[in-house]
């Protein structure tokens, strides 16, 4: 007991007084799965948006395929990436192993499938709702689709913060990928797990706090959007 | 005026949903004005028809055909749906959108809605989301959003179904306006005195089919079919 008041209170006192391992360690995490989150968002919002409103011969497949990416494992995803990259994989010449590059290709493979399926849902049934309209109102492609993503635009920051909130948390794959290196890939995750590992449970709780707070932030935003959705404001 | 589109022509329409025709064959032509009022019991195919007189239904027989290319009669026309469709955006966003899509510069779209708005009573609303009004106020809007662009050619699915006294008559006399500046007007509706009050034109669906098609007052006062008599008589036709 003794131990986690100690814990708590000196991991209060890191976050307050701002400690530079903290910090850098914070502000990497931040990098990686925002960086990866613009990567994820830029292919998965038209993706999922060109899929909700196109008829194709392999769309259900598609969408089948899609969801089953939702629930891979981000250990194998990890080790998938590990293999490409290592020295002795295809794209081991690139070096890109043990560096943010090779955990932001992780965390890219991990939430691309789940913001894709999110906006998928979301603008399929706006689509449903627009469909009959937009073809009465003789609308240009181009046209149907900038009207979906700007009365869908809630739904899509949606999906770009449940990605985030999936990446910003993920630990598997970035440890396999990243190594959690000092310095150079340590993030929030990797080393609230190396800490407690070690027993330093200062640092890891205080980096809890910071993962914590994130994460509260993020569903909070996500929440007051369907509230605002629901009421019908915008 | 009359519009250069009409008349059009459905040749052998039929739409067939799971295997049932629900609509057709439809052999029928459209002339160049009038206020046509589609009547017929519920699940009859008026949603079906007007649907397929747009072009929003896939056919599987036969051809409609107006009197100017497709793209062009497409432009030309209007279609309020029998469940208002509100984008969710302001009142105001919904009422131009049909003229902003085209392009027409900010001043003039807003000069329009406010007209409109002022004519359909919305005025106070137009800064509300649209998805918040209530269901009559929805179906004026539609009406509104279908009037703005001027169309030559306007279909309507009961719009007056979730209406009061007073706003039914407000939105006759918006039709009736629309029809003597020469709007060439297809409307769906279940209410008899409606019908007797607008119609130039009758056309009675039962069960897909056309059973009664002729000019208004006479079909009311002379029924050709029987199945017409009898939803006349307010009898429940099987
Ligand atoms: N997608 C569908 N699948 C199966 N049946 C359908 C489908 N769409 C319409 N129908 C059927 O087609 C028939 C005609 O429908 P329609 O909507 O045209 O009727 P309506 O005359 O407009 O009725 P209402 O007065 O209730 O609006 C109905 O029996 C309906 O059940
Ligand atoms: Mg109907």
């Amino acid at each position: 007991m003794n131990d986690i008041w100690a814990g708590l209170s000196s991991a209060f006192w890191l976050v307050v007084t701002g400690d530079p391992d903290l910090i850098e360690i914070t502000l990497r995490s931040l990098q990686v799965s925002l960086t990866a989150l613009v990567i994820a968002s830029a292919i998965a919002l038209p993706f999922g948006t060109w899929l909700a409103i196109r008829r194709f011969r392999f769309r259900r497949t598609a969408i089948a395929v899609l969801n089953s990416l939702m629930g891979l494992p981000p250990v194998v995803v990890g080790l998938i990436v590990y293999l490409l990259l290592s020295r002795s994989g295809p794209f081991g010449v690139l070096g890109l192993l043990f560096t943010p590059t090779a955990m932001i290709i992780a965390q890219v493979i991990i939430i691309t499938p789940l913001i894709a399926s999110i906006t998928h849902q979301a603008m399929r049934d706006l689509w449903a709702e627009y469909h009959d309209l937009l073809i009465s109102l003789n609308t240009t492609p181009t046209r149907r689709i900038l009207t979906l993503i700007s009365d869908g635009r809630r739904a899509l920051l949606t999906a770009a913060l449940a990605g985030f909130g999936r990446a910003i948390g993920e630990v598997g794959a970035i440890m396999i990928v990243g190594g959690n290196i000092d310095h150079a890939t340590r993030v929030l995750t990797t080393s609230i797990a190396l800490e407690t590992g070690k027993g330093d449970f200062a640092l890891a709780l205080g980096l809890g706090f910071v993962l914590i707070a994130l994460a509260l932030t993020v569903n909070l935003i996500i929440h007051a959007l369907s509230r605002t959705e629901r009421e019908g404001r915008w | 005026m009359v519009t250069p589109l009409m008349p059009a022509h459905m040749r052998d329409v039929t739409v067939t949903r799971q295997g049932k025709q629900v609509l057709g064959p439809v052999d029928l032509t459209l002339g160049q004005s009038g206020f046509t009022i589609l009547l017929g019991p519920n699940g009859a195919g008026k949603t079906t028809f007007l649907k397929a007189l747009h072009g929003l239904e896939r056919l599987s027989t036969g051809s409609v055909t107006w009197s100017a290319p497709d793209d062009v009669a497409r432009m030309k026309q209007a279609y309020v749906f029998q469940s208002p469709v509100m984008l969710r955006r302001s009142v105001r966003a919904n009422l131009g959108y049909p003229l902003a899509i085209l392009g027409q510069p900010k001043a003039q779209v807003n000069d329009a809605v406010e007209a409109w708005a002022t004519r359909i009573g919305l005025t106070a609303a137009l800064d509300r989301p649209a998805t918040g009004l209530s269901g009559g106020e929805k179906q004026k809007l539609a009406l509104a959003r279908a009037l703005i662009r001027d169309p030559e050619i306007l279909l309507l699915d009961e719009p007056c179904s979730n209406l009061d006294g007073r706003s039914v008559k407000d939105i006759e006399a918006l039709l009736t306006a629309a029809h003597q500046a020469g709007t060439r007007i297809v409307m769906a509706t279940h209410d008899l005195g409606q019908a007797r009050r607008l119609a130039t034109e009758i056309l009675f669906l039962f069960k897909g089919h056309i059973h009664e098609a002729g000019p208004a007052p006479d079909a009311f006062d002379a029924p050709q079919t029987p199945e017409f008599k009898s939803f006349l008589n307010g009898d429940i036709l099987i």
